[in-house]
C-alpha cells in the first residue's frame, strides 16, 4: 500500500511540475510578446542618437491629387527604407521589421530607426542610414511622388540641381545669327549703292544735256519750279573780282 | 546728306527729303519716345503721388515742351540746315549753340548706345531655359551656390556680376568685359546699317522701331491685367496724393522730365525737319509729336505698374509662405492647414498660447505696402525689377524677349535722332571731304563713337555711365534750350519768325505761342535751370557702389566721388556749353578785325524759287 502511495505522489509531483513549467513558458512567451514592442519603443525615440526624423508635405507637392497618409503608406515607407538599406549594404537580409517608426504627428512627421537584421536590439548608426538614403534618394522620392523638399530627411540636405553646361552658350548662338544678318545687310546695301552710282554716272554721260537743263531750272520737292529767273541772284563775284 | 551725281553747273546740291509725311512723323515720334518714357516716367508718377503728378507734367508740356518743339521744327524746316547752319544763319554770334548741340549729341550717343548694348545682351540671354537670372550658379566645388548670389538675389547677381562684372568702387577700373564689347559692336553695327543711306534707310526702319513698342505695350497690358496683384499695383500708382503738389521738387522734376523726354536741344529734330518741304504745317506736327510722347508715357506706365503690382504680390506671398512653413514645422500642424487667407488667425492663436516658441522662430513681417514701395527707375527697373517679375510669369522666355525687343526698338529710334544731330551739322559745315562717300563717313563716325564708348565696357563702366547721364544729359540741355529760345524770340525777332511761320503753315501763330516764346518758356527754363543747379550743388555728389565685401551687403555702399572724378563731372557739364561764349567772342574778334567772312553757310536761295513773281512787261 505504501509503495502505491509513493508512486501516486511522484506522479502528482511530476504533473504539477509540468504544469508549472507550461505556465512559466506561457508567461515568458506573453512577456516576450508584450515586451518586444516595448523594447522596440525604447529603441526608437525622438532625438535618439541613431534616429532620423522625416517630414512629409503631401498637399504642398501634389495639391488636389494628394493622397492620405495612413498605415499603408507607413508600410510602403518601411519597405522603401529596407530597400535602401539592402541596396547600400548589398545584402538581402534587411526586412520591413528592421525599420521601426515612432512619434508620428499630423504634420506628417515621424522618427525612425533601423535595427540590424542579425541582432534586433542593435541599431544601425545614423551616418550609415544617411548614406543609404542619399544613395537611393531619387527612388525613395519617386515611390511617394514627392521631391527632395517635400520628403525631408532632417539632417540630409537636398541635392543641388546639377548645372546645365551647354557646349556653346546659347547667347552666342543668337548673337551670331544677328550679327551675321546685320553684316550681310550692310554688304548688300553698300554693293547696291555702288551699283546705283555706277549706273547713274553712265546715265549722266549719255544724256547729260537733258539733266543739265533740268538742273538749271531746279527741282524742289518734286515741284518743278517755273518761276522767272531772277537775275538779282546771279553770283557775280565769280566774274568781277576787285 | 547731299547725294552726289545731282549737281548742276552752279554746284548746288539737292537736300534729301522724306518719302512721305508718315516717315517724318514716325521718326520724330520715335526720337522723342525713348526708354525714359518706360522707365523714368512711371517711377516719377509713383514717388510723386500718382495721378497728382499728371498736373505739373501736363502744365510743363503745354507751356514749355510744345513751344520749344514747335520752335525747333519750324526753324529747321524754314532754314533747311542742321543745327550749326541754322544758328549761324539766325545770328553768327550764336553759332556756338549749334556746336554745343552737336557736342552734347556726341556725348549722349556714347552712353545711350551702351544702354542699348545692355538691352541686346539681355535679349540674347532670354533665349534659354531656365532664364540665367532665375537661379544662382553653383560655386567651384559644387558644394553650394555662389556666396555673392545667395546673399543678394539671382537677378542682382546676374546684373552686377555676370553682365557688368562691376568693380567695388570707381577708382578700380577693372578690365574690358568682352561680352559687353561684343554687344556694343552689335548695337553700333545695327545703327550703322540703319544709317547707311541716310533718311532713306532710317525712314524704312522707323516703320518698325517706332510702332513695335506700342504693340508690345498692349500685349503686356492685356497679360498684366490678368495677373494676380496687378490691380493693387495700378491703384497704388494712380491714387492721387494732392499734398505732394506743394513740394517744389515735384514741379522741377516734371519740367525736367518733359524737357528731356521731348529730346529738344539735341539738334536732331532740327535736322529731321530740315528735310521737309517748306510748305508743311509744322505747328500740327509739333503738337502731334508732343501729345503722342506724353500719351505714350502715361500708356506705358499702366502695364509697368500692373506688373510691378504682380511682383509685389508674389514677394508678399513668398514671404508669407516662408512664415507659414516655419509655423507648420514648429507646431507639427497638418500640411496646408495654415494658408495665406487664415494666416492671421493661426498666428494670433499660436502667439497667444506659445508666445516664446513663436518669437524664437524670428518670423518676417510681410507687408504688401512695403513691397509696393520698392520703387526703381532706370536700368534698375528694366534689368532687376522687371526681370524678377518676368521669372514668375508663365512662359517667361516669351515675355523677356518681347520686353527687351521693345526696349531695343525704343533705344534704337532715339539713337537715330542722336546720331542725326552729329552727322547733319558735320555735313553742313562742309567738313566732309568731297571724295569720301557718305557711307564711309558714317562708318568712320560710328567707329569713333564705338571706340570711345569702350570705356563703358570696363568694370567700372556703369559708374561712368551714371556720371555721363547725370552731368551731360541734364544741365547742358537746359542751357542750350534757353539760348535757343532767346535767340529766336529776341535776336531773330518774333515778327520775322511769325512771317516765316505764315509762309510755312499759312497762318500766323496765335497769341498763345507768342506769349510762350516771349515770356513763359524762357522764364520757366531759367527757373528750372537755376533750381536744378541749386539742388545739385547743395548735396555733395555720391554714388551707389556694389561691393560684396560691404558690411551691409546686399545694400549698395554710398561712396563720395573722388576729386578727380568730380572735376571730370564739372568738365562734362561745362565743356559742351563753353562753345556758346567762345564762338560769340571769336566772331566778335573777327568782326572787329574787319575781315569780311562770306557766310558760306548761308543758304544760297534758288533763283527759281519765286513762285508768284510775275514779270510785268
Amino acid at each position: 500500500m505504501e509503495e502505491g502511495c509513493m508512486i501516486n505522489s511522484n506522479f502528482l509531483g511530476i504533473s504539477l511540475f509540468m504544469r508549472c513549467l507550461r505556465m512559466l513558458v506561457r508567461i515568458l512567451v506573453l512577456l516576450y510578446l508584450a515586451g518586444a514592442p516595448a523594447l522596440a519603443q525604447t529603441l526608437c525615440q525622438p532625438n535618439a542618437s541613431n534616429g532620423c526624423r522625416v517630414r512629409i508635405s503631401i498637399k504642398t507637392a501634389l495639391g488636389n491629387q494628394a493622397y492620405e497618409w495612413n498605415e499603408n503608406e507607413m508600410f510602403l515607407f518601411r519597405a522603401t527604407m529596407a530597400f535602401a538599406m539592402r541596396r547600400y549594404y548589398k545584402t538581402e537580409t534587411y526586412n520591413v521589421d528592421n525599420i521601426i517608426m515612432c512619434n508620428q504627428t499630423l504634420r506628417v512627421s515621424f522618427w525612425f530607426v533601423v535595427t540590424s537584421p542579425e541582432n534586433s536590439t542593435m541599431l544601425i548608426p545614423k551616418a550609415d542610414v544617411e548614406k543609404a538614403v542619399r544613395m537611393s534618394r531619387h527612388r525613395i522620392n519617386n515611390a511617394f511622388l514627392l521631391t527632395d523638399r517635400t520628403l525631408e530627411f532632417l539632417g540630409i540636405h537636398p541635392t543641388l540641381a546639377a548645372p546645365v553646361n551647354p557646349d556653346t552658350p546659347p547667347w552666342l548662338i543668337v548673337f551670331g545669327v544677328v550679327i551675321g544678318a546685320v553684316f550681310a545687310g550692310i554688304i548688300a546695301l553698300l554693293v547696291s549703292s555702288l551699283l546705283q552710282k555706277r549706273r547713274k554716272e553712265k546715265g549722266m554721260m549719255e544724256d547729260g544735256q537733258d539733266e543739265e537743263d533740268r538742273q538749271m531750272k531746279g527741282v524742289e520737292n518734286d515741284n518743278v519750279l517755273d518761276g522767272i529767273y531772277n537775275r538779282g541772284f546771279t553770283d557775280d563775284d565769280r566774274f568781277t573780282k576787285l | 546728306m547731299p547725294e552726289e551725281g545731282m549737281e548742276d553747273n552752279k554746284g548746288r546740291e539737292e537736300r534729301p527729303k522724306w518719302n512721305n509725311k508718315a516717315e517724318y512723323l514716325l521718326t520724330c515720334i520715335g526720337f522723342a519716345v525713348g526708354v525714359g518714357n518706360v522707365w523714368r516716367f512711371p517711377y516719377l508718377c509713383q514717388i510723386y503721388g500718382g495721378g497728382a503728378f499728371l498736373i505739373p507734367y501736363l502744365i510743363a508740356l503745354v507751356f514749355q515742351g510744345l513751344p520749344l518743339l514747335y520752335l525747333e521744327l519750324a526753324i529747321g524746316q524754314r532754314l533747311r540746315m542742321g543745327s550749326i547752319g541754322v544758328w549761324n544763319s539766325i545770328s553768327p554770334y550764336l553759332g556756338g549753340v549749334g556746336v554745343a548741340s552737336m557736342v552734347v549729341s556726341f556725348c549722349v550717343s556714347l552712353f545711350y548706345n551702351t544702354i542699348v548694348a545692355w538691352v541686346l545682351w539681355y535679349l540674347f540671354n532670354s533665349f534659354q531655359d531656365p532664364l540665367p537670372w532665375s537661379q544662382c550658379p553653383l560655386n567651384h566645388n559644387n558644394t553650394g551656390y555662389v556666396k555673392e548670389c545667395v546673399e543678394s538675389t539671382p537677378v542682382n547677381y546676374f546684373w552686377y556680376r555676370q553682365t557688368l562684372n562691376i568693380t567695388p568702387n570707381m577708382e578700380t577700373s577693372g578690365s574690358l568685359q568682352w561680352w559687353l564689347v561684343v554687344s556694343l559692336a552689335t548695337a553700333w553695327s545695327i545703327i550703322y546699317i540703319c544709317f547707311i543711306r541716310g533718311i532713306e534707310t532710317i525712314g524704312k526702319a522707323v516703320y518698325v522701331t517706332a510702332t513695335f513698342p506700342y504693340l508690345v505695350l498692349t500685349i503686356f497690358l492685356v497679360r498684366a491685367l490678368t495677373l494676380p496683384g496687378s490691380s493693387e499695383g495700378l491703384i497704388y500708382l494712380f491714387t492721387p496724393d494732392w499734398e505732394i503738389l506743394k513740394n517744389p521738387q515735384v514741379w522741377l522734376d516734371a519740367a525736367t522730365q518733359i524737357f528731356f523726354s521731348l529730346s529738344v536741344a539735341f539738334g536732331g529734330l532740327i535736322s529731321f525737319s530740315s528735310y521737309n518741304s517748306q510748305k508743311n504745317n509744322c505747328e500740327r506736327d509739333a503738337v502731334l509729336v508732343g501729345v503722342i510722347n506724353s500719351a505714350t508715357s502715361i500708356y506705358a506706365s499702366i502695364p509697368i505698374f500692373a506688373i510691378l503690382g504682380f511682383k509685389a504680390h508674389t514677394n508678399y506671398v513668398t514671404c508669407l509662405n516662408g512664415n507659414i512653413l516655419a509655423l507648420t514645422n514648429e507646431f507639427d500642424i497638418s500640411d496646408m492647414n495654415i494658408t495665406v487667407e487664415n494666416y492671421e488667425q493661426w498666428f494670433d492663436s499660436l502667439n497667444g498660447t506659445h508666445p516664446s516658441r513663436v518669437s524664437d522662430l524670428n518670423l518676417k513681417t510681410c507687408d504688401l505696402q512695403t513691397f509696393l514701395d520698392q520703387s526703381a527707375s532706370g536700368t534698375g527697373l528694366a534689368f532687376i525689377v522687371f526681370t524678377e517679375a518676368v521669372i514668375s510669369m508663365p512662359g517667361s522666355q516669351v515675355w523677356a524677349v518681347l520686353f527687351f525687343i521693345m526696349l531695343f526698338s525704343l533705344g534704337l529710334s532715339s539713337m537715330f535722332g542722336n546720331l542725326e544731330g552729329i552727322l547733319t551739322p558735320l555735313h553742313d559745315l562742309k567738313l566732309v571731304p568731297k571724295w569720301m562717300p557718305n557711307e564711309l563717313f558714317t562708318a568712320i563716325i560710328c567707329l569713333v563713337l564705338f571706340l570711345m564708348a569702350l570705356i563703358f565696357c570696363l568694370g567700372s563702366g556703369n559708374y561712368w555711365l551714371e556720371i555721363f547721364n547725370s552731368y551731360v544729359g541734364s544741365v547742358p540741355f537746359l542751357i542750350i534750350a534757353f539760348f535757343e529760345i532767346i535767340a529766336v524770340a529776341y535776336i531773330y525777332g518774333i515778327g520775322r519768325f511769325s512771317d516765316d511761320l505764315e509762309f510755312m503753315t499759312g497762318h500766323r501763330p496765335n497769341i498763345f505761342w507768342k506769349v510762350c516764346w516771349l515770356v513763359i518758356s524762357p522764364l520757366m527754363l531759367f527757373v528750372v535751370l537755376v533750381a536744378y543747379v541749386a539742388v545739385q550743388a547743395q548735396t555733395h555728389p555720391t554714388y551707389a557702389a556694389w561691393n560684396p565685401d560691404y558690411v551691409n551687403f546686399p545694400d549698395t555702399e554710398v561712396l563720395p566721388y573722388p576729386d578727380w572724378v568730380f572735376a571730370i563731372c564739372v568738365l562734362l557739364s561745362s565743356v559742351p556749353v563753353i562753345s556758346i561764349p567762345l564762338v560769340a567772342i571769336y566772331r566778335l574778334i573777327c568782326c572787329m578785325s574787319g575781315r569780311h567772312s562770306k557766310g558760306s553757310l548761308h543758304n544760297d536761295p534758288n533763283p527759281y524759287a519765286n513762285e508768284g513773281y510775275v514779270v510785268e512787261s
